[in-house]
């Protein structure tokens, strides 16, 4: 298919796209379904231009973001870290892959009662939660990487005499890289979904909040354009990281 | 020694840290020194698991979980295959889908809580349509994907033989990606049960998650740990079964 053809099937999918939205106003107008279900598209739109100029939409978009990201931060750092140490070392991998892989199945956000009980309903509980659920495709997918190096290259690394150190930056961690970002790559929806949970249950700022709150009031509008932005943070959030790991990826 | 007897050799180190980390707690909760409503020994989280286990409440718990997860994945898998078969066989179609199916997936489900709320209210409807959702999205891209790596030659022989759409379909497409679809399904499993249990533990008074809260806001230590324990097994065992199936009536073709 050429570039040309590619181009106008995109075109044509947007034209779905809109035509689609058309239809959902006019099974509004016609009044088909109840509009605190659906309401018109025009009045999410409305809502959304409204609540990110006047309303507290933009502040709730971005608290969201630094929940998501402080807590992608902290699980990244244990994660890599830990999965650094666990992955290079054969005795470690004994002693803890076992309890690592009995844990992996877990669904995270039963942590979250424990996590309360600890924390109470606070910020601390809400970046706990999200860094738990994160740490674990990222622990898993960094000890793989680095305990699959292939011996013949540590056995060069040793014949040029490379130290420790310039081991582990040129040869270890390029090779552990595509399966670190993998991890990445599964913690991310994984911290933005509990990081919705966290404000909804915590009360704190953030879209989980806004949407919550606005349900329980029949802000049918605001609760819809809460989910639109919330999906522009998952596909933003999704972008960057193609981006990054095509940049740390390159040498490929 | 065969691999199979080598994978199963007991393996002591695996045991140490638990072990460890069991006996360290078991001395700190009875020593006394810390919150009692946060933590609580392992031999009081083992006779809690028990009570809860043998009244039944836990077994209760369970099934409502099982039910509105299993019920979502369902849904949520019929859905995935009927959009991804077409979409698959077809790549001009699945250009012009692209931006409406593309737009859905970024959104993380337990946004949808709150309209599902709104919609269906308390119950199984509202936790089994968050799930639903939650499934959709892996589910039609593995399906999607194992479409497109059908050998071409298996296409071309339908395609000599004369099949219609329907007898390609049943005939050839769904039986060459049936180990993928099975991959699918058990990942699918690991994510309804987690969103499942995120919605209880949210919003619906339904299943394990609501039990897990309703120890935690009791102050039950104990019960909330032995929940959590079970359904840590849970999550484990209903993985590892789907794993041996797979490897039962795949092998390697999964």
């Amino acid at each position: 298919m050429s570039r040309q053809e590619r181009l106008l099937w995109s075109l044509a999918s947007i034209g779905l796209a809109v035509l689609l939205v058309m239809l959902v106003a006019k099974i509004c107008e016609m009044g088909l379904v109840s509009p605190i279900f659906l309401p018109p598209p025009q009045r999410i739109w409305a809502a959304l231009v409204k609540g990110l100029t006047m309303g507290s939409f933009g502040v709730m978009f971005l608290a969201t973001i630094r929940h998501m990201v402080v807590g992608l931060a902290i699980a990244a750092c244990l994660g890599i870290g830990l999965g650094a140490m666990i992955g290079t070392s054969a005795t470690a991998r004994a002693y803890l892959m076992p309890t690592l892989e009995f844990l992996r199945p877990f669904p995270s956000s039963a942590i979250i009662p424990v996590t309360i009980a600890f924390f109470g309903l606070t910020e601390s509980m809400m970046l706990a939660v999200i860094a738990f659920g994160s740490l674990w495709p990222i622990l898993m997918g960094t000890i793989h990487g680095f305990a699959t190096v292939e011996p013949r290259l540590t056995d060069v690394s040793r014949a040029l005499g490379l130290s420790r150190r310039s081991t582990m930056t040129k040869i270890v961690l390029p090779h552990a890289m595509p399966d670190i970002l993998g991890g990445m790559r599964i913690a991310l929806p994984m911290a933005l979904i509990l990081a919705t949970v966290g404000e909804m249950l915590t009360g704190r700022n953030g879209l989980g909040q806004a949407i919550l709150l606005a349900a329980r009031s029949f802000r049918t509008a605001d609760l819809y354009a809460g989910i639109i932005l919330l999906g522009v943070i998952g596909f933003a959030s999704m972008l960057i990281f193609d981006g990054v790991e095509r940049r740390l990826l390159r040498w490929r | 020694m065969t691999a199979q007897s080598r994978r199963f050799r007991f393996n002591w180190r695996g045991l140490v840290l638990p072990a460890l980390f069991l006996l360290s707690v078991e001395l700190i909760a009875t020593a006394g020194t810390i919150e009692r409503d946060a933590l609580a020994a392992p031999s009081a989280v083992l006779a809690a698991a028990a009570r809860t286990l043998t009244s039944g409440a836990a077994l209760k718990a369970t099934g409502e979980t099982l039910i509105t997860a299993g019920t979502g994945l369902v849904i949520g898998l019929a859905i995935g295959l009927l959009g991804a078969i077409p979409l698959g066989l077809f790549r001009r179609a699945d250009l012009l889908m692209m931006v409406p199916t593309e737009s859905l997936r970024p959104v993380p489900p337990v946004a949808l809580i709150p309209l599902s709320l709104l919609i269906f209210g308390f119950g199984y409807p509202m936790e089994i349509a968050v799930v639903a959702f939650a499934v959709i999205g892996p589910i039609f891209l593995f399906t999607r994907s194992a479409i497109r790596g059908i050998e071409p030659q298996l296409l071309e022989v339908s395609h000599a033989l004369g099949l219609g759409l329907v007898a390609r379909v049943t005939k050839i497409v769904l039986p060459a990606i049936l180990p993928r679809i099975f991959v699918a399904f058990r990942i699918a499993l690991g994510i309804a049960l987690v969103i499942a249990v995120t919605v209880e533990i949210t919003a619906n008074p339904l299943g394990l998650g609501y039990a897990l809260t309703i120890a935690q806001q009791s102050l039950q230590p104990d019960l909330m740990f032995a929940m959590l324990l079970w359904i840590g097994l849970l999550g484990w065992s209903l993985n590892a079964l789907l794993l041996w199936v797979q490897s039962r009536l795949f092998g390697a073709a999964a």
